[in-house]
Protein backbone atom coordinates (compact mmCIF):
# COMPACT_ATOMS: atom_id res chain seq x y z
CA UNK A 1 0.00 0.00 0.00
CA UNK A 2 1.29 3.36 -0.73
CA UNK A 3 -0.99 6.73 0.10
CA UNK A 4 0.75 8.28 -2.93
CA UNK A 5 -0.71 6.28 -5.25
CA UNK A 6 -4.12 6.49 -3.54
CA UNK A 7 -3.82 10.48 -3.00
CA UNK A 8 -2.34 11.39 -6.50
CA UNK A 9 -2.16 14.98 -6.94
CA UNK A 10 -4.99 15.16 -9.68
CA UNK A 11 -7.31 13.29 -7.27
CA UNK A 12 -6.45 15.80 -4.56
CA UNK A 13 -6.69 18.43 -7.16
CA UNK A 14 -9.94 17.37 -8.30
CA UNK A 15 -11.40 16.78 -4.78
CA UNK A 16 -10.22 20.30 -3.66
CA UNK A 17 -11.77 21.89 -6.96
CA UNK A 18 -14.49 19.21 -8.44
CA UNK A 19 -15.53 20.50 -12.24
CA UNK A 20 -19.31 20.38 -13.17
CA UNK A 21 -20.60 20.95 -9.85
CA UNK A 22 -24.30 22.13 -9.45
CA UNK A 23 -27.49 21.64 -11.52
CA UNK A 24 -27.36 21.45 -14.77
CA UNK A 25 -30.34 23.49 -16.70
CA UNK A 26 -32.18 21.37 -18.42
CA UNK A 27 -31.55 17.97 -16.99
CA UNK A 28 -34.07 14.90 -17.60
CA UNK A 29 -32.47 12.10 -15.48
CA UNK A 30 -31.24 12.27 -12.30
CA UNK A 31 -30.38 10.21 -9.12
CA UNK A 32 -29.06 9.90 -5.90
CA UNK A 33 -26.74 7.74 -4.31
CA UNK A 34 -26.17 7.33 -0.91
CA UNK A 35 -22.96 5.53 1.15
CA UNK A 36 -24.61 4.78 4.55
CA UNK A 37 -21.60 4.11 6.26
CA UNK A 38 -20.40 7.45 6.06
CA UNK A 39 -23.78 9.49 5.35
CA UNK A 40 -22.30 10.78 2.45
CA UNK A 41 -24.47 11.47 -0.60
CA UNK A 42 -24.26 12.51 -4.01
CA UNK A 43 -26.70 13.59 -6.90
CA UNK A 44 -26.00 13.10 -10.34
CA UNK A 45 -27.46 15.55 -13.06
CA UNK A 46 -27.82 14.47 -16.89
CA UNK A 47 -29.30 15.74 -19.76
CA UNK A 48 -29.76 13.20 -22.12
CA UNK A 49 -30.44 14.87 -25.92
CA UNK A 50 -32.60 13.32 -28.54
CA UNK A 51 -29.72 11.72 -30.39
CA UNK A 52 -29.02 9.85 -27.03
CA UNK A 53 -25.82 12.13 -25.88
CA UNK A 54 -25.11 12.72 -22.72
CA UNK A 55 -25.23 16.66 -23.15
CA UNK A 56 -24.81 17.89 -19.84
CA UNK A 57 -23.67 15.76 -16.58
CA UNK A 58 -23.17 17.04 -13.44
CA UNK A 59 -23.38 16.39 -9.48
CA UNK A 60 -24.02 17.78 -5.96
CA UNK A 61 -22.82 16.50 -3.05
CA UNK A 62 -20.64 15.75 -0.31
CA UNK A 63 -17.93 13.13 0.70
CA UNK A 64 -14.20 12.47 0.71
CA UNK A 65 -11.41 13.10 -1.70
CA UNK A 66 -11.85 9.73 -3.57
CA UNK A 67 -15.58 10.36 -4.08
CA UNK A 68 -15.46 13.86 -5.24
CA UNK A 69 -12.79 13.56 -7.35
CA UNK A 70 -13.93 10.10 -8.67
CA UNK A 71 -17.16 11.63 -9.45
CA UNK A 72 -15.25 15.29 -10.98
CA UNK A 73 -13.62 12.74 -13.43
CA UNK A 74 -16.35 11.04 -14.33
CA UNK A 75 -18.42 14.21 -15.59
CA UNK A 76 -15.50 14.83 -17.57
CA UNK A 77 -15.02 12.10 -19.22
CA UNK A 78 -18.54 10.82 -20.03
CA UNK A 79 -19.67 14.62 -20.81
CA UNK A 80 -20.26 14.37 -24.59
CA UNK A 81 -20.22 10.46 -25.12
CA UNK A 82 -23.40 8.91 -26.74
CA UNK A 83 -25.47 6.85 -24.85
CA UNK A 84 -23.09 3.58 -25.33
CA UNK A 85 -19.84 4.42 -25.20
CA UNK A 86 -20.75 5.96 -21.40
CA UNK A 87 -21.79 2.82 -20.37
CA UNK A 88 -19.09 1.27 -21.77
CA UNK A 89 -16.76 3.95 -19.73
CA UNK A 90 -18.44 3.18 -16.51
CA UNK A 91 -18.45 -0.52 -17.00
CA UNK A 92 -14.93 -0.26 -17.49
CA UNK A 93 -13.89 2.08 -14.92
CA UNK A 94 -15.82 -0.35 -12.49
CA UNK A 95 -14.02 -3.45 -13.59
CA UNK A 96 -10.54 -1.38 -13.21
CA UNK A 97 -11.06 -0.80 -9.59
CA UNK A 98 -12.58 -4.12 -8.68
CA UNK A 99 -9.93 -6.40 -10.75
CA UNK A 100 -7.49 -3.90 -11.42
CA UNK A 101 -8.31 -4.89 -15.25
CA UNK A 102 -6.73 -1.83 -17.93
CA UNK A 103 -8.78 0.56 -19.81
CA UNK A 104 -8.89 -0.14 -23.07
CA UNK A 105 -11.27 1.21 -25.08
CA UNK A 106 -10.49 4.11 -27.55
CA UNK A 107 -13.32 6.54 -26.99
CA UNK A 108 -11.39 7.63 -24.42
CA UNK A 109 -7.75 9.72 -25.54
CA UNK A 110 -4.80 9.41 -24.03
CA UNK A 111 -5.46 12.82 -21.49
CA UNK A 112 -8.45 10.84 -20.38
CA UNK A 113 -6.83 7.48 -19.56
CA UNK A 114 -4.18 8.98 -17.64
CA UNK A 115 -7.00 10.61 -15.07
CA UNK A 116 -9.42 7.82 -14.58
CA UNK A 117 -6.78 5.68 -14.22
CA UNK A 118 -5.29 8.00 -11.85
CA UNK A 119 -8.33 5.99 -9.19
CA UNK A 120 -6.70 2.60 -9.68
CA UNK A 121 -4.81 3.25 -6.31
CA UNK A 122 -8.08 2.56 -4.46
CA UNK A 123 -8.51 -1.17 -5.91
CA UNK A 124 -5.36 -1.21 -2.60
CA UNK A 125 -8.12 -0.12 -0.54
CA UNK A 126 -11.10 -2.53 -0.22
CA UNK A 127 -12.77 0.17 2.61
CA UNK A 128 -12.84 2.85 0.18
CA UNK A 129 -13.69 1.42 -2.94
CA UNK A 130 -17.67 2.24 -2.18
CA UNK A 131 -16.09 5.97 -1.99
CA UNK A 132 -14.94 5.64 -5.68
CA UNK A 133 -17.88 3.71 -7.46
CA UNK A 134 -20.60 5.21 -5.68
CA UNK A 135 -21.61 8.35 -8.07
CA UNK A 136 -20.89 5.40 -11.09
CA UNK A 137 -23.29 3.44 -10.19
CA UNK A 138 -25.40 6.91 -9.92
CA UNK A 139 -24.40 7.52 -13.26
CA UNK A 140 -25.55 4.24 -14.78
CA UNK A 141 -28.71 4.70 -12.21
CA UNK A 142 -29.56 7.81 -13.28
CA UNK A 143 -29.17 7.15 -17.53
CA UNK A 144 -31.20 3.80 -16.59
CA UNK A 145 -34.05 6.02 -15.15
CA UNK A 146 -34.04 3.75 -12.59
CA UNK A 147 -36.38 5.22 -9.75
CA UNK A 148 -35.00 3.77 -6.65
CA UNK A 149 -31.89 5.80 -4.78
CA UNK A 150 -28.48 3.89 -5.31
CA UNK A 151 -27.14 2.88 -2.07
CA UNK A 152 -23.44 1.00 -1.82
CA UNK A 153 -24.92 -1.73 0.68
CA UNK A 154 -26.50 -3.05 -2.09
CA UNK A 155 -24.66 -2.42 -5.24
CA UNK A 156 -21.18 -3.76 -4.04
CA UNK B 1 -0.58 1.84 37.92
CA UNK B 2 1.61 0.42 35.52
CA UNK B 3 0.08 1.05 31.99
CA UNK B 4 2.74 -0.83 30.44
CA UNK B 5 2.01 -3.64 32.49
CA UNK B 6 -1.55 -3.73 31.69
CA UNK B 7 -1.50 -3.07 28.12
CA UNK B 8 1.41 -6.36 28.36
CA UNK B 9 -2.06 -8.06 29.19
CA UNK B 10 -3.52 -7.26 25.31
CA UNK B 11 -1.95 -9.82 22.97
CA UNK B 12 -2.99 -7.36 20.05
CA UNK B 13 -0.30 -5.13 21.16
CA UNK B 14 2.34 -7.62 20.60
CA UNK B 15 1.30 -7.83 16.96
CA UNK B 16 2.11 -5.17 13.81
CA UNK B 17 0.10 -3.91 12.01
CA UNK B 18 1.56 -2.40 8.97
CA UNK B 19 4.72 -3.21 9.95
CA UNK B 20 3.54 -0.78 12.72
CA UNK B 21 3.27 -0.89 16.57
CA UNK B 22 -0.85 -0.92 16.64
CA UNK B 23 -1.88 2.60 18.05
CA UNK B 24 -5.86 1.61 18.78
CA UNK B 25 -7.60 4.30 19.46
CA UNK B 26 -11.05 2.57 18.43
CA UNK B 27 -12.17 1.14 21.85
CA UNK B 28 -15.32 2.87 21.63
CA UNK B 29 -16.20 1.18 18.62
CA UNK B 30 -14.87 -2.44 20.54
CA UNK B 31 -12.30 -2.56 22.90
CA UNK B 32 -9.38 -5.52 22.62
CA UNK B 33 -9.29 -8.50 24.77
CA UNK B 34 -6.87 -9.23 28.00
CA UNK B 35 -5.41 -12.42 27.58
CA UNK B 36 -7.09 -14.29 30.31
CA UNK B 37 -10.57 -13.23 28.81
CA UNK B 38 -9.17 -15.23 25.46
CA UNK B 39 -7.77 -18.14 27.70
CA UNK B 40 -10.88 -18.52 29.20
CA UNK B 41 -12.53 -19.11 25.83
CA UNK B 42 -10.35 -21.48 24.73
CA UNK B 43 -9.81 -23.81 28.39
CA UNK B 44 -13.81 -23.61 28.49
CA UNK B 45 -14.07 -25.02 24.80
CA UNK B 46 -10.96 -27.00 25.70
CA UNK B 47 -12.04 -28.85 28.89
CA UNK B 48 -15.52 -27.75 29.92
CA UNK B 49 -17.60 -27.33 27.03
CA UNK B 50 -21.50 -28.16 27.77
CA UNK B 51 -24.78 -26.34 27.32
CA UNK B 52 -26.21 -24.81 30.99
CA UNK B 53 -29.48 -25.85 32.35
CA UNK B 54 -30.76 -29.18 30.42
CA UNK B 55 -28.58 -31.66 31.37
CA UNK B 56 -28.01 -33.28 34.43
CA UNK B 57 -24.34 -34.66 33.52
CA UNK B 58 -21.21 -33.15 35.64
CA UNK B 59 -20.13 -31.17 32.90
CA UNK B 60 -23.39 -29.29 32.34
CA UNK B 61 -23.34 -28.79 36.21
CA UNK B 62 -20.08 -27.16 36.28
CA UNK B 63 -21.28 -24.72 33.30
CA UNK B 64 -23.96 -23.48 34.56
CA UNK B 65 -22.67 -22.60 37.79
CA UNK B 66 -19.81 -20.46 36.16
CA UNK B 67 -22.59 -18.82 34.15
CA UNK B 68 -24.39 -17.93 37.62
CA UNK B 69 -21.29 -16.63 38.71
CA UNK B 70 -20.79 -14.28 35.58
CA UNK B 71 -24.38 -12.85 36.35
CA UNK B 72 -23.10 -12.39 40.15
CA UNK B 73 -20.24 -10.81 39.10
CA UNK B 74 -22.18 -8.28 37.08
CA UNK B 75 -24.77 -7.82 39.68
CA UNK B 76 -22.07 -6.81 41.86
CA UNK B 77 -20.24 -5.00 39.06
CA UNK B 78 -23.19 -2.71 38.55
CA UNK B 79 -24.78 -2.61 42.33
CA UNK B 80 -27.86 -4.33 41.16
CA UNK B 81 -30.23 -5.83 44.20
CA UNK B 82 -30.27 -9.52 43.13
CA UNK B 83 -29.38 -11.31 40.15
CA UNK B 84 -32.61 -11.92 38.68
CA UNK B 85 -32.09 -8.41 37.73
CA UNK B 86 -29.48 -9.41 35.64
CA UNK B 87 -30.76 -10.65 31.86
CA UNK B 88 -28.38 -11.79 28.85
CA UNK B 89 -28.53 -10.59 25.73
CA UNK B 90 -26.24 -10.73 22.31
CA UNK B 91 -25.60 -7.08 22.89
CA UNK B 92 -26.68 -3.48 24.08
CA UNK B 93 -28.68 -3.43 21.12
CA UNK B 94 -30.73 -6.44 22.07
CA UNK B 95 -31.10 -5.00 25.22
CA UNK B 96 -32.86 -2.31 24.07
CA UNK B 97 -34.98 -4.07 21.80
CA UNK B 98 -36.07 -6.07 24.27
CA UNK B 99 -37.25 -3.09 26.53
CA UNK B 100 -38.86 -0.82 23.33
CA UNK B 101 -40.52 -4.20 21.88
CA UNK B 102 -42.11 -5.79 25.67
CA UNK B 103 -42.46 -2.01 27.11
CA UNK B 104 -43.90 -1.07 24.20
CA UNK B 105 -46.74 -3.74 24.05
CA UNK B 106 -47.40 -3.15 27.24
CA UNK B 107 -47.54 0.47 27.95
CA UNK B 108 -47.53 2.47 24.31
CA UNK B 109 -50.78 3.18 23.06
CA UNK B 110 -51.62 5.72 19.91
CA UNK B 111 -50.32 9.40 20.66
CA UNK B 112 -48.09 8.25 23.69
CA UNK B 113 -44.69 9.78 23.39
CA UNK B 114 -41.17 8.46 24.06
CA UNK B 115 -38.37 11.10 25.30
CA UNK B 116 -35.18 10.33 23.62
CA UNK B 117 -32.26 12.98 23.19
CA UNK B 118 -30.28 14.07 19.77
CA UNK B 119 -27.25 12.61 21.51
CA UNK B 120 -28.54 8.98 21.02
CA UNK B 121 -26.92 6.21 19.11
CA UNK B 122 -29.25 4.35 15.82
CA UNK B 123 -29.29 1.70 18.73
CA UNK B 124 -31.28 3.59 21.60
CA UNK B 125 -33.31 5.20 18.86
CA UNK B 126 -34.63 2.80 16.03
CA UNK B 127 -36.06 0.32 18.47
CA UNK B 128 -38.22 3.25 19.68
CA UNK B 129 -39.36 3.99 16.14
CA UNK B 130 -40.58 0.83 15.56
CA UNK B 131 -43.34 1.71 17.90
CA UNK B 132 -43.88 4.85 16.11
CA UNK B 133 -44.79 2.72 12.97
CA UNK B 134 -46.56 0.14 14.78
CA UNK B 135 -48.10 1.51 17.63
CA UNK B 136 -48.58 5.12 16.22
CA UNK B 137 -46.43 6.80 19.86
CA UNK B 138 -44.48 9.90 19.32
CA UNK B 139 -40.85 10.88 19.50
CA UNK B 140 -39.44 13.40 20.76
CA UNK B 141 -35.93 14.80 21.12
CA UNK B 142 -34.33 16.63 23.99
CA UNK B 143 -32.22 19.25 22.14
CA UNK B 144 -28.54 19.26 22.96
CA UNK B 145 -26.93 22.52 23.29
CA UNK B 146 -23.33 23.44 20.89
CA UNK B 147 -21.25 22.38 23.48
CA UNK B 148 -22.79 18.63 23.11
CA UNK B 149 -24.16 19.20 26.60
CA UNK B 150 -27.99 17.53 26.81
CA UNK B 151 -30.15 20.98 28.22
CA UNK B 152 -31.89 19.77 30.94
CA UNK B 153 -34.93 22.18 31.30
CA UNK B 154 -35.70 21.84 27.84
CA UNK B 155 -35.75 18.05 28.31
CA UNK B 156 -38.16 18.71 31.28
CA UNK B 157 -40.41 20.53 29.05
CA UNK B 158 -40.88 17.91 27.23
CA UNK B 159 -42.64 15.78 29.61
CA UNK B 160 -46.30 15.58 29.67
CA UNK B 161 -49.00 13.40 30.80
CA UNK B 162 -48.44 11.68 27.89
CA UNK B 163 -44.88 10.86 27.97
CA UNK B 164 -44.67 6.71 28.84
CA UNK B 165 -40.78 6.51 28.47
CA UNK B 166 -37.46 8.63 28.89
CA UNK B 167 -34.13 6.89 26.66
CA UNK B 168 -31.00 8.60 27.13
CA UNK B 169 -27.10 7.46 26.80
CA UNK B 170 -25.37 8.25 29.62
CA UNK B 171 -22.26 8.76 27.88
CA UNK B 172 -21.90 10.21 24.20
CA UNK B 173 -20.00 7.94 22.03
CA UNK B 174 -19.42 11.13 19.68
CA UNK B 175 -19.11 14.03 21.72
CA UNK B 176 -17.67 11.84 25.40
CA UNK B 177 -20.65 13.98 27.17
CA UNK B 178 -21.16 12.55 30.49
CA UNK B 179 -25.00 12.87 30.73
CA UNK B 180 -26.39 13.81 33.83
CA UNK B 181 -28.98 10.88 34.18
CA UNK B 182 -29.30 10.98 37.67
CA UNK B 183 -31.11 14.47 37.15
CA UNK B 184 -32.77 12.95 34.61
CA UNK B 185 -34.02 10.28 36.19
CA UNK B 186 -34.99 12.15 39.43
CA UNK B 187 -37.22 14.51 37.06
CA UNK B 188 -38.62 11.31 35.67
CA UNK B 189 -39.59 9.58 39.10
CA UNK B 190 -41.54 12.43 40.51
CA UNK B 191 -43.95 12.57 36.92
CA UNK B 192 -43.87 8.47 37.61
CA UNK B 193 -42.11 8.10 33.94
CA UNK B 194 -39.52 4.79 33.93
CA UNK B 195 -36.08 5.75 32.00
CA UNK B 196 -34.13 3.65 30.01
CA UNK B 197 -30.14 4.42 30.22
CA UNK B 198 -28.10 3.30 27.64
CA UNK B 199 -24.93 2.33 29.13
CA UNK B 200 -23.06 1.14 26.26
CA UNK B 201 -20.09 3.75 26.33
CA UNK B 202 -20.48 4.06 30.21
CA UNK B 203 -19.69 0.96 31.19
CA UNK B 204 -16.30 0.47 30.17
CA UNK B 205 -14.94 4.22 30.74
CA UNK B 206 -17.29 4.88 34.28
CA UNK B 207 -18.05 3.36 37.90
CA UNK B 208 -21.80 1.89 37.37
CA UNK B 209 -24.05 2.25 40.22
CA UNK B 210 -27.78 1.56 39.30
CA UNK B 211 -28.77 1.40 42.74
CA UNK B 212 -27.65 4.83 42.86
CA UNK B 213 -29.05 5.80 39.37
CA UNK B 214 -32.44 4.55 40.28
CA UNK B 215 -32.32 3.89 36.37
CA UNK B 216 -35.52 1.34 35.72
CA UNK B 217 -33.76 0.01 32.45
CA UNK B 218 -29.74 -0.56 31.88
CA UNK B 219 -28.09 -1.73 28.67
CA UNK B 220 -24.76 -2.76 28.10
CA UNK B 221 -22.63 -4.00 25.25
CA UNK B 222 -19.58 -6.75 26.56
CA UNK B 223 -17.63 -6.81 23.89
CA UNK B 224 -16.67 -2.69 24.85
CA UNK B 225 -16.19 -3.67 28.42
CA UNK B 226 -13.16 -6.01 27.41
CA UNK B 227 -15.06 -8.54 26.88
CA UNK B 228 -16.22 -11.41 24.50
CA UNK B 229 -18.32 -10.42 21.33
CA UNK B 230 -22.04 -11.74 21.77
CA UNK B 231 -22.92 -10.80 25.05
CA UNK B 232 -24.85 -7.97 25.86
CA UNK B 233 -26.80 -6.89 29.80
CA UNK B 234 -29.46 -6.06 30.45
CA UNK B 235 -30.41 -4.72 34.21
CA UNK B 236 -33.88 -3.84 34.60
CA UNK B 237 -35.70 -3.29 38.22
CA UNK B 238 -37.68 -6.97 39.06
CA UNK B 239 -40.96 -5.30 39.04
CA UNK B 240 -40.40 -4.31 35.14
CA UNK B 241 -39.26 -7.84 34.63
CA UNK B 242 -41.80 -9.60 36.30
CA UNK B 243 -44.38 -7.08 35.31
CA UNK B 244 -43.48 -7.24 31.22
CA UNK B 245 -44.48 -10.09 28.75
CA UNK B 246 -41.54 -12.37 27.26
CA UNK B 247 -39.59 -11.10 24.50
CA UNK B 248 -38.58 -13.95 22.44
CA UNK B 249 -40.09 -17.22 22.91
CA UNK B 250 -38.32 -20.98 22.99
CA UNK B 251 -36.46 -23.18 24.75
CA UNK B 252 -35.36 -22.23 28.33
CA UNK B 253 -37.60 -19.18 29.12
CA UNK B 254 -40.81 -21.70 29.75
CA UNK B 255 -42.36 -23.71 32.83
CA UNK B 256 -44.52 -25.63 31.24
CA UNK B 257 -45.60 -26.23 27.82
CA UNK B 258 -49.24 -27.16 27.20
CA UNK B 259 -51.41 -27.67 23.75
CA UNK B 260 -53.70 -24.81 24.74
CA UNK B 261 -51.44 -22.94 27.38
CA UNK B 262 -48.13 -21.75 28.15
CA UNK B 263 -46.44 -20.46 31.47
CA UNK B 264 -43.32 -19.14 31.72
CA UNK B 265 -40.10 -19.62 33.58
CA UNK B 266 -38.96 -17.51 36.62
CA UNK B 267 -36.96 -14.79 36.51
CA UNK B 268 -34.01 -14.49 34.52
CA UNK B 269 -34.71 -17.55 32.48
CA UNK B 270 -37.81 -15.74 31.55
CA UNK B 271 -36.05 -13.35 29.15
CA UNK B 272 -33.88 -15.75 27.62
CA UNK B 273 -34.41 -17.78 25.34
CA UNK B 274 -32.66 -20.82 23.84
CA UNK B 275 -29.03 -21.61 23.86
CA UNK B 276 -27.54 -18.90 25.03
CA UNK B 277 -23.54 -17.56 24.65
CA UNK B 278 -22.33 -19.85 26.75
CA UNK B 279 -18.60 -19.72 26.84
CA UNK B 280 -18.92 -15.92 26.39
CA UNK B 281 -20.85 -15.24 29.06
CA UNK B 282 -18.48 -17.37 31.28
CA UNK B 283 -15.86 -15.52 29.81
CA UNK B 284 -16.85 -12.17 30.31
CA UNK B 285 -16.38 -12.73 33.98
CA UNK B 286 -12.80 -12.54 33.49
CA UNK B 287 -13.53 -9.17 31.88
CA UNK B 288 -15.15 -7.88 35.22
CA UNK B 289 -12.12 -9.19 37.23
CA UNK B 290 -9.72 -7.32 34.75
CA UNK B 291 -11.65 -4.13 35.78
CA UNK B 292 -11.82 -4.92 38.64
CA UNK B 293 -8.33 -5.46 38.69
CA UNK B 294 -7.19 -2.13 37.03
CA UNK B 295 -9.58 -0.75 39.54
CA UNK B 296 -12.40 1.51 38.40
CA UNK B 297 -11.09 4.69 39.50
CA UNK B 298 -7.62 3.99 38.51
CA UNK B 299 -9.07 3.18 34.82
CA UNK B 300 -11.39 6.55 35.34
CA UNK B 301 -8.60 8.96 36.35
CA UNK B 302 -6.07 7.44 33.47
CA UNK B 303 -8.59 7.96 31.11
CA UNK B 304 -9.26 11.65 31.86
CA UNK B 305 -5.70 12.60 32.08
CA UNK B 306 -5.20 11.01 28.20
CA UNK B 307 -8.41 12.78 27.65
CA UNK B 308 -7.40 16.20 28.58
CA UNK B 309 -3.81 15.53 27.42
CA UNK B 310 -4.81 15.28 23.36
CA UNK B 311 -7.24 17.88 24.08
CA UNK B 312 -4.35 19.99 24.72
CA UNK B 313 -2.43 18.63 21.68
CA UNK B 314 -4.91 18.45 19.16
CA UNK B 315 -6.09 21.80 19.95
CA UNK B 316 -2.64 23.17 18.91
CA UNK B 317 -2.91 21.78 15.65
CA UNK B 318 -3.75 23.85 13.00
CA UNK B 319 -7.14 22.99 10.95
CA UNK B 320 -8.00 20.39 14.01
CA UNK B 321 -11.66 21.68 15.07
CA UNK B 322 -12.85 19.71 18.32
CA UNK B 323 -16.81 18.64 17.93
CA UNK B 324 -18.50 19.52 21.09
CA UNK B 325 -17.23 21.33 24.11
CA UNK B 326 -19.22 19.15 26.86
CA UNK B 327 -18.94 19.85 30.94
CA UNK B 328 -17.68 16.25 32.02
CA UNK B 329 -16.68 14.25 28.97
CA UNK B 330 -14.84 11.18 28.83
CA UNK B 331 -12.51 9.15 26.71
CA UNK B 332 -14.25 9.71 23.54
CA UNK B 333 -12.75 13.03 20.87
CA UNK B 334 -14.81 13.32 17.80
CA UNK B 335 -12.45 16.13 15.06
CA UNK B 336 -12.49 17.50 11.94
CA UNK B 337 -9.64 18.60 9.82
CA UNK B 338 -11.07 21.44 7.90
CA UNK B 339 -10.11 20.25 3.78
CA UNK B 340 -9.65 16.41 4.77
CA UNK B 341 -12.79 14.51 4.87
CA UNK B 342 -12.72 12.08 8.03
CA UNK B 343 -12.36 9.21 5.75
CA UNK B 344 -9.43 9.87 4.20
CA UNK B 345 -8.25 10.90 7.55
CA UNK B 346 -8.83 7.35 8.97
CA UNK B 347 -7.17 5.99 5.60
CA UNK B 348 -3.87 7.81 6.14
CA UNK B 349 -4.05 7.36 10.01
CA UNK B 350 -4.17 3.61 9.13
CA UNK B 351 -1.03 3.88 7.36
CA UNK B 352 0.34 4.17 10.48
CA UNK B 353 -1.36 1.63 12.27
CA UNK B 354 -3.40 4.58 14.27
CA UNK B 355 -6.93 2.80 14.24
CA UNK B 356 -9.69 5.58 14.25
CA UNK B 357 -13.25 5.75 13.81
CA UNK B 358 -14.68 7.96 10.21
CA UNK B 359 -18.45 8.24 9.51
CA UNK B 360 -21.26 9.10 11.44
CA UNK B 361 -20.94 6.67 14.65
CA UNK B 362 -23.91 5.21 13.99
CA UNK B 363 -25.36 8.75 15.07
CA UNK B 364 -27.23 10.64 12.29
CA UNK B 365 -29.44 12.94 14.34
CA UNK B 366 -26.46 14.47 16.27
CA UNK B 367 -24.63 14.68 13.03
CA UNK B 368 -27.50 16.68 11.62
CA UNK B 369 -27.55 18.75 14.15
CA UNK B 370 -24.04 19.79 14.14
CA UNK B 371 -24.10 20.03 10.29
CA UNK B 372 -21.56 17.14 9.65
CA UNK B 373 -22.00 14.83 7.34
CA UNK B 374 -18.90 12.81 9.00
CA UNK B 375 -16.24 13.04 12.03
CA UNK B 376 -13.07 11.35 12.60
CA UNK B 377 -13.61 9.42 15.95
CA UNK B 378 -10.47 9.07 18.88
CA UNK B 379 -11.74 6.94 21.26
CA UNK B 380 -9.67 5.30 24.85
CA UNK B 381 -9.06 2.19 26.31
CA UNK B 382 -7.11 1.19 29.56
CA UNK B 383 -4.20 0.38 27.46
CA UNK B 384 -3.75 3.73 25.70
CA UNK B 385 -0.15 5.83 26.74
CA UNK B 386 0.19 9.36 26.29
CA UNK B 387 3.23 7.77 23.65
CA UNK B 388 0.01 6.96 21.45
CA UNK B 389 -1.56 10.46 21.55
CA UNK B 390 1.60 11.70 20.28
CA UNK B 391 2.10 9.15 17.49
CA UNK B 392 -1.87 9.84 16.80
CA UNK B 393 -0.85 14.11 16.48
CA UNK B 394 2.44 12.97 14.28
CA UNK B 395 -0.01 10.93 12.09
CA UNK B 396 -2.08 14.00 11.74
CA UNK B 397 0.21 16.08 10.91
CA UNK B 398 0.76 13.18 7.95
CA UNK B 399 -2.49 13.79 6.74
CA UNK B 400 -2.03 17.85 6.19
CA UNK B 401 1.14 16.63 4.52
CA UNK B 402 -0.70 14.37 2.52
CA UNK B 403 -3.18 16.80 1.30
CA UNK B 404 -1.05 19.57 1.13
CA UNK B 405 -2.62 22.06 3.97
CA UNK B 406 -0.52 24.98 4.81
C1 LIG C 1 -23.91 4.75 22.89
C2 LIG C 1 -24.06 3.42 22.19
N1 LIG C 1 -25.23 2.77 22.25
C3 LIG C 1 -25.40 1.58 21.65
C4 LIG C 1 -24.41 0.97 20.94
C5 LIG C 1 -24.66 -0.36 20.30
O1 LIG C 1 -23.83 -1.34 20.78
P1 LIG C 1 -23.91 -2.81 20.19
O2 LIG C 1 -23.70 -2.69 18.73
O3 LIG C 1 -22.84 -3.55 20.89
O4 LIG C 1 -25.27 -3.34 20.52
C6 LIG C 1 -23.18 1.61 20.84
C7 LIG C 1 -22.08 1.01 20.05
O5 LIG C 1 -21.43 1.60 19.26
C8 LIG C 1 -23.00 2.87 21.47
O6 LIG C 1 -21.83 3.53 21.40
Amino acid sequence: MDLKELYQDIILEHGKSPRNYGKCLGYNHNAIGHNPLCGDQVHVYLKLNQKKMVEELTFEGSGCAISIASTSIMTELVKGKSFQTAKKIVAEFLSMIKTGSKIATKDLNEDQKIKIMSLSGVKQYPMRVKCATLSWHTLVSAMDKKIDDVNTEVVD
Amino acid sequence: MNIENIKSQFPIFSKKINGKQLVYLDSSNSSQKPASVINRLDSFYKNEFSNIGRSIHSLSVNATNKFDETRMSVKKFINANSKEEIIFTKNATESINLVASTFGQQNIKTGDEILITELEHHSNYVPWHYLRENKGAVIKFAPINDDGDIVISELEKLINSKTKIIAVTHLSNVTGTIVPVKEIIDIAHKKNIPVLVDGCQSAPHLKIDVKDLDCDFYAISGHKVYGPTGVGILYAKKKWLEQLPPYMGGGGMISEVKKDKITYAQLPEKYEAGTMPTAEVIAFNESIKFMESVGIENLVSHERELTNYALEKLKTINSVCIVGNPKNKAGVISFTIKGVHPHDIATILDEDAVAIRAGHHCCQILHEKLKLNATARVSFGIYNTKEDVDILCKAIENCRKVFNLK
